[in-house]
């Protein structure tokens, strides 16, 4: 894919960076403007979660095409601890940091499609995609 | 990037000026929770017009900045939530629990005024 933005994440900083660029690259494939606030907001919440458990990851951002759809996909993958129980991080309100335990299922709820694959001791892959709907063209 | 706190009368105003970073968020809730004392402040608004994204990080520093603030005595608006962050917000599942807001600064600073109104220190 040509169109692909990689986004290192070490630190709170680069979640602001990782959102603003997500932001922008959304914004190209014609989003709309309510849309464009929940995926920064689903990459914030993602790019926290690496911060905060992993430390060290990247999001990366690219453009997918499904059939006639198109639309952004975010890939934010660390290799820290893994999460042993995602059924259980997936659930509103479960936090094992100092979050409010909304992150994961409220990225979910935010985007179309909400993939993730963990390994404990390995790292953790989440993938999230959002299609541009047809009304906002 | 800092948020400049202006005083006015009675209150402070703090208006936030681009995206904030976490650490920027904590140190606006540490500036103004110690300003209200500094300043014998009876009213805080915090502007966010310009944030685009509140996410679960940002929203729990407000609600907290905003107890911390009533523990000191005074009061907490939080003023121009944009309609696409505030249907972000309630999609999340976040809430703003027992912190006024208001639609700007204008209806934060008469929110703040019926609040604080009758009371012997003002005037």
């Amino acid at each position: 894919m040509a169109d692909e933005n990689c986004i290192p994440i070490n630190s709170e900083v680069d979640i602001v960076t990782a959102r603003q660029k997500g932001r922008e690259m959304a914004a190209k494939l014609g989003f709309s403007s309510t849309e464009l606030t929940l995926i920064a907001t689903a990459i914030s919440e993602i790019a926290r979660n690496i911060v905060e458990y992993a430390r060290d990851g990247e999001i990366s951002l690219s453009i997918g095409q499904q059939g006639d759809k198109r639309g952004i996909v975010v890939i934010g993958c660390d290799n820290g601890p893994g999460i042993p129980n995602i059924k259980l991080a997936m659930q509103d309100g479960y936090s094992t940091g100092k979050s409010l335990g909304l992150g994961l299922p409220g990225a979910k709820r935010l985007m179309d499609e909400f993939e993730i694959v963990s390994e404990v001791g390995k790292g953790t892959k989440v993938t999230m995609k959002k299609w541009v709907q047809n009304h906002a063209r | 990037m800092l948020v400049p706190i202006l005083k006015q009368g009675d209150y402070l105003i703090a208006s936030v000026q681009s995206e904030l970073s976490d650490a920027d968020l904590l140190k606006l809730r540490d500036d103004l929770v110690s300003r209200v004392g500094e300043f014998r402040s009876r009213g805080v608004i915090v502007d966010v017009t310009i944030l685009d994204v509140m996410d679960s990080f940002a929203t729990r520093t407000l609600r907290s900045m905003a107890h911390m603030i009533t523990l000191r005595g005074a009061k907490t608006v939080i003023v121009g939530i944009q309609p696409e962050v505030a249907f972000s917000m309630v999609q999340l599942g976040l809430k703003l629990e027992n912190v006024a807001t208001a639609l700007d600064l204008e209806e934060g600073m008469a929110l703040l005024d019926r609040q604080t109104k009758g009371d012997t220190r003002r005037g």
